[in-house]
């Protein structure tokens, strides 16, 4: 757990502070993106909990214990930190520059290469491949990977991250946020994370703090910032569009209509032509014995029609998994002009389905609630 | 290649082989003396150039000092700068010879040292030295660790400028009697003995050409593989 308490930072020559007493805290295990535009005080706030910067005023925790009573090396070392620039150091090889804290707190050389090997499986790098190498022979992707695995070589319980991923390509920049995401789930660090980029912030966020001239204007979870900012800068900050990109917090499951009706290929038209008629629905998807997803009847169809469902069916043209999100489900039904999409999980089972209109009624309940 | 236009000089060029044949040993004997002195002052110069130009690199205004002071420490010709020393290491008995000698390279050494440190150090990259600092190295340890490693491949570059540069002012220390490949052309002048003087002269630029190469050799030993080219 980090927590900042009334900090404050003011620069010599400078009248104005550049961190505005800021109070909050992260908890344990989760990840706090700091947002907001250059100078608003994000990289001051988080240099501060390691003391890169000395706070004017205030106090910072980690876990119980105040951080200006540590030394403040002793104190780094017990905190990853990643940088923009990554600054792997050119004169060691990988696994030196992973095992360098391990190394500076005395652990045992074999414990700290074991670990370095361990934790280049973690990022599928292969050890024997990458290990020996210097930095200037991989890619900047490999290169960031390898920030963060210095970062967390000595398991410290507390990350650091200032822009950790800003330099790499966008391509790069989404599989190393999926995989940290990833090794996140598993090694469960608390994390302060500096961006400019909302995008970004949504993504990895478990909580969001937006700055503005070095205050805290709004701190929440990225949904709730997205669907009630505090204030007009929050709403500019967080774009025009600040409720498409809730479609990506929320997933198919969110918004599915659970165990809808459905019918067997051996129904007749009459009896799936009442069944839409009494729910309303415009087509109905049919499922085989064992509840797999066989394609499905338009009312259109149905009514008026003779024989059984199977011999009218048309084939799904695309389907949903529930963990998917909702963005990847709206892209997939523009993709194919359809207002709904039969959901199926990965053994293909018939789980429900989701709609335009499901979509839009869940966006607009954070709405009506606030 | 020039060949020799008459027999004349072809006589003088067997006289001058025939000369070093003969005097190898004594060839060999003030080679050492020389490095003696080029070794020993550019190795003082290390010790005390290195920790300088890290120092000056927290300081602009130190830096701009000293480096300006540096500089003019090698506008000084040496000859003057041999004069000076004689009436003030008199004083400890020590006007002429090796002392003498071996301080004139030492100050002569400084400016490229304590310049190539200076400038490897100040332009190292500052998100190194921020790595560094984020991580909890002391700054001792982020000078072991990071910086020097870096520094060494700069460092070895003003080191070898230092020994060409002193190689040739070592000769002249000859005239305040510090021995070495210098006596050579000192006597070929004063007896003027062309054997003599292009022995001298053969030498030290032998000598300067191969301890250049030699520490070019181990510049490349010191520089890790993650730094090279």
């Amino acid at each position: 757990m980090i927590r900042l308490e009334h900090v404050s930072k003011t620069f010599p020559n400078s009248t104005t502070p550049a961190v505005d007493h800021v109070t909050l805290e992260v908890p344990e295990g989760e990840i706090c993106v700091l947002l907001g535009p250059s100078g608003c005080g994000k990289t001051t706030t988080m240099k501060m909990v390691n003391r890169l910067i000395e706070p004017s005023s205030g106090e910072i925790f980690i876990g119980d214990r105040n951080t200006a009573d540590y030394d403040p090396v002793q104190l780094r070392r017990t905190i990853g930190y990643v940088i923009q620039q990554i600054g792997l150091f050119p004169n060691k090889t990988i696994e030196d520059n992973i095992c360098l804290v391990p190394d500076v707190l005395g652990w045992e050389r074999s414990k700290s290469r074991a670990r370095a090997a361990e934790l280049l499986d973690m990022v599928a790098l292969d050890p024997g491949t990458f290990l020996k190498r210097y930095p200037k022979e991989l890619s900047g992707g490999q290169q960031q990977r390898i920030g963060v695995l210095r970062a967390i070589a000595a398991d410290p319980p507390v990350l650091l991250m200032d822009e950790p991923f800003g330099a790499i390509d966008p391509i790069n920049r989404e599989i190393i946020q999926d995989e940290f995401l990833k090794m996140q789930a598993r090694i469960k660090k608390t994390i302060m994370f500096v961006s400019h980029d909302i995008d970004e912030a949504v993504k990895m966020a478990d909580r969001i703090a937006i700055f503005r001239d070095g205050r805290l204007v709004q701190y929440d979870t990225p949904d709730n910032i997205l669907a009630h900012p505090a204030e007009s800068f929050v709403s500019d900050f967080v774009g025009g569009d600040r409720t498409l990109k809730r479609l990506q917090l929320l997933t198919v499951n969110d918004a599915m209509q659970h165990d809808p009706p459905r019918v067997t290929a051996e129904d007749t038209l009459e009896t799936a032509a009442a069944i839409m008629a009494e729910h309303g629905h415009q087509a109905i998807v049919i499922v085989g014995p064992r509840g797999r997803a066989r394609g499905y009847v338009q009312l259109s169809v149905a009514r008026g029609g003779k024989g059984k469902v199977g011999e009218n069916h048309e084939t799904l043209p695309t389907t949903v998994k529930p963990g998917e999100d909702l963005r990847t489900a709206v892209s997939t039904m523009f993709r194919h002009d359809v207002s709904w999409l039969a959901c199926i999980d990965d053994e293909g089972t018939f789980k429900g389905y989701v709609t335009l209109r499901s979509i839009t009624r869940l966006l607009s309940e954070a709405y009506r609630d606030g | 290649m020039l060949l020799p236009k008459s027999p004349m000089t072809c006589r003088k060029i067997m006289e001058i082989l025939q000369y070093i044949i003969s005097n190898w040993a004594l060839i060999i004997s003030r080679t050492g003396e020389h490095l003696a002195i080029v070794g020993v002052a550019v190795g003082l110069a290390l010790i005390t150039g290195v920790p300088i130009g890290v120092a000056i690199s927290q300081n602009r205004r130190a830096a701009a000092v000293t480096l300006y002071a540096a500089s003019i420490l090698v506008t000084i010709p040496s000859i003057a700068l041999f004069g000076i020393m004689i009436p003030i290491l008199s004083l400890v008995g020590q006007g002429i010879g090796y002392v003498p000698a071996v301080i004139a390279v030492l100050l002569y050494s400084q400016l490229p040292i304590i310049r190539n440190t200076y400038t490897a150090i100040s332009n190292l990259d500052p998100a190194l030295r921020e790595a560094a600092r984020g991580m909890g190295l002391t700054r001792m340890q982020r000078l072991r660790e990071v910086e020097l490693p870096i520094a060494i491949p700069v460092i070895m570059v003003g080191v070898r400028m230092a020994v060409v540069m002193n190689i040739g002012v070592t000769a002249i220390a000859a005239y305040i009697g510090a021995g070495g490949l210098g006596a050579f052309i000192l006597r070929g002048i004063s007896q003027t003995d062309p054997r003599q003087l292009v022995t001298g002269a053969l030498a030290v630029s032998v000598l300067a050409i191969i301890a250049d190469f030699g520490l070019l050799g181990l510049q490349r030993l010191l520089t890790s593989p993650g730094l090279r080219k």
